[in-house]
């Protein structure tokens, strides 16, 4: 067992209000499965990500990543985590601007003490593997929306880690490069990489193999394909 | 700790694209660190230069020499009382210790006055004449340039001879050898025998413009002086407080002071000028401490201030680094390296324009400047104090952010 949710809640105080974005959330997720979760928007996907990707602390609820008790670690316990068992693709890319693209691939590896001989070799392997080796010295605004979505990748692999996950990867992607990123999440699936995503299209979501669908912050339907 | 040097490397390389995209408020952000700077090397300069100009000039002055009279050089002494006081005289006192003292190597009497001296048609105003003994080469550490010092003979049998200072030979004598030739002092005639080494000054004193003649014949010519001093020079530098107390008890015997009464006279040295200038310069010091660290807070402030902006616009950026992997101590280290190369260039800048400005002082008044190498450690250690100081703030403010939240922040 990779992941192991149980009765996961969020809720957020707004003003007075309590908005329960994740109301009691149970979930097993095994090695080298390929996932996407779906759902309306508001459902709680994207809190369910940041919180899978120890980005963000549930309200309550345990979650167990690798039999390690995630919602019990400290601060720098989940940087840890963050920068080798998981890598991150976000929706808007989320890379540093001033930053080449080898730079932002280099990034995780330069928080986990990579000597920089080491570092460029393994950055630029990783910037070959989504097929930017050509576009190394490139900044963010130098590149195209599927090109930064490659970096943004690549900087999720540089570490090897257990799990990807990705937050609408192709949501500010046309449909064609969106297929080419979704090409790229196969390989790695073939790979033997656990991938989570979530997406709004039907079709994207066809290339996994489990779909779960949230509705008002609960799981509404847990489907193998 | 190979890891936290590449955190380090990194830090400073991640400051410095930081600075180069915002170079101007960068640049305007260190003035006030430059101004702190810049204002504690200067004054520390010119304390460094007034302190090295002192020194020379009391050192005419031997340690090791001490200066017998009725007046002490202290400011504390009641001058009136001081006034009405026993004179010192040079057969009671000054046969005293010469024939008491253990501790003393050479006892020299002293007396002086200002008189005109002339050469043929050359003629100098207000030189300092000095009637005093043989043993005045000793106690006030002086050798002749040329021809030689006052002997006993001369001193002994009050011969009309003189030693004159090198600017009274340079000005009277012109470019004539005055060696064996008549000088007239205040009218009567004095033979030269010596001219002195160059002295300088002695706390603006001009020790050049100065005669040694033998006490006798000052006193015969010139009159019986009040005003005597006499210089003792101590056998060992290390022995002079005992000196001190032996010529105190010498001295309130032959003057019958009472056992309850206070000494009615000075034992003088050049401790007591030095601790008097020492006092004088920590007040200098405590003030330019105090100009420096206003400077240095206001500029300090402004670091922290603009560091804060920098975290407020870089919480995207920091939600990133703390999404791949970066933890909270990076994060601090990032920015508190980015206040300390701030706080360096302008704390570089501040210490060449401090030298500058000692310099320019030292050329341009009677100041003089001293660029040492303290001075850059003192400039160094508040660029880290500063750096450090106004870093620490906005540094914990960007580490303790939440990542989740920092990623969201538009
Ligand atoms: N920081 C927050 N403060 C308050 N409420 C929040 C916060 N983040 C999310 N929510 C609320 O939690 C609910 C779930 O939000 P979430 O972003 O997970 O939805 P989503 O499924 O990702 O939607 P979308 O498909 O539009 O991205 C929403 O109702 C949202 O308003
Ligand atoms: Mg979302």
């Amino acid at each position: 067992m990779l992941i192991k949710l149980e009765d996961i809640k969020k809720i957020y105080q707004v003003g007075a209000e309590m908005v329960g974005a994740l109301q009691g959330i149970s979930l097993n997720i095994e090695e080298n499965e390929y996932l996407a979760i779906m759902g309306p928007s508001g459902s709680g996907k994207s809190t369910l990500m940041n919180i899978l990707g120890c980005l963000d602390t549930p309200t309550s609820g345990s979650y167990k990543f690798t039999s390690e008790l995630v919602s019990e670690m400290d601060d720098d316990q989940l940087a840890e985590i963050r920068n080798r068992q998981i890598g991150f693709v976000f929706q808007t890319f989320n890379l540093l601007p001033r930053a080449t693209a080898i730079h932002n691939v280099e990034l995780p590896l330069i928080y986990n003490g990579t000597p920089s001989s080491k570092r460029k070799k393994i950055a630029s392997d990783a910037l070959e593997r989504v097929g930017l080796a050509d576009r190394m010295n490139h900044r963010p605004n130098e590149l195209s929306g599927g090109q930064r979505q490659r970096v943004a990748i690549a900087r999720a692999l540089v570490n090897n880690p257990k799990i990807i996950l990705a937050d609408e990867p192709t949501g500010n992607l046309d449909t064609r490069t969106g297929e080419e990123i979704m090409e790229i999440f196969e390989q790695l699936h073939e790979q033997g990489n656990t991938i989570i995503l979530v997406t709004h299209e039907e079709y994207i979501a066809e290339h996994t193999n489990r779909i779960i669908r949230l509705r008002d912050g609960k799981i509404e339907r847990d489907e193998s394909i | 700790m190979m890891r936290l040097l590449i955190d380090l490397w990194e830090g400073v390389k991640i400051a410095f694209q930081a600075l180069r995209a915002n170079k101007m408020r960068s640049l305007l952000t260190t003035l006030g660190i430059v101004i702190g700077i810049t204002t504690v090397i200067m004054i520390h300069s010119i304390i460094m230069g007034l302190n090295a100009a002192f020194y020379t000039s009391i050192s005419a002055l031997g340690s090791d020499t001490l200066y017998i009279g009725k007046f002490s050089w202290m400011s504390r002494t009641d001058w009136i009382e001081a006034r009405n006081r026993k004179d010192i005289t040079l057969k009671r006192e000054g046969n005293a210790i010469k024939e008491y003292a253990t501790l003393v190597k050479a006892v020299a009497p002293t007396v002086s006055a200002q008189r005109t001296v002339k050469y043929e048609s050359e003629k100098l105003n207000d030189v300092n004449i000095i009637g005093t003994n043989e043993e005045y080469a000793i106690t006030s550490n002086v050798e002749p340039e040329y021809g030689r010092m006052l002997s006993k003979q001369d001193v002994d049998h009050r011969r009309n001879v003189c030693v004159i200072g090198w600017e009274v030979a340079d000005k009277v004598f012109k470019n004539k050898n005055p060696l064996g030739r008549n000088l007239s002092i205040g009218s009567y005639p004095f033979r030269v025998i010596g001219i002195l080494e160059k002295r300088g000054n002695l706390l603006g004193h001009n020790l050049d413009n100065e005669i040694i003649i033998p006490l006798g014949i000052f006193q015969k010519q010139y009159g019986a002086r009040r005003w005597v001093t006499i210089e003792v020079k101590v056998i060992d530098p290390a022995l002079i407080e005992e000196a001190k107390d032996e010529i105190t008890g010498i001295l309130r015997r032959v003057r019958k002071v009472e056992p309850h009464q206070e000494n009615d006279f000075a034992i003088n040295q050049q401790d007591m000028i030095a601790d008097m200038y020492k006092r004088l310069t920590t007040a200098l010091y405590a003030f330019a401490f105090g100009v420096g660290s206003i400077a240095l807070i206001v500029g300090g402030i402004g670091i922290m201030n603009i560091l804060l902006v920098s975290v407020t616009e870089r919480t995207k950026e920091i939600g990133i680094r703390k999404a791949i992997g970066a933890r909270n101590k990076d994060i601090l280290l990032q920015f508190l390296i980015e206040s300390l190369v701030v706080t360096a260039f302008g704390g570089i800048v501040g210490i060449i324009a401090g030298f500058v400005f000692a310099k320019i002082i030292a050329a341009s008044t009677f100041l003089s400047a001293t660029v040492s190498p303290v001075s850059v450690a003192i400039g160094i250690i508040f660029i880290f104090i500063v750096g450090t100081f106004f870093g620490l703030f906005p540094a914990y403010k960007a580490a303790k952010l939440d990542p989740i939240e920092a990623l969201r922040y538009e």
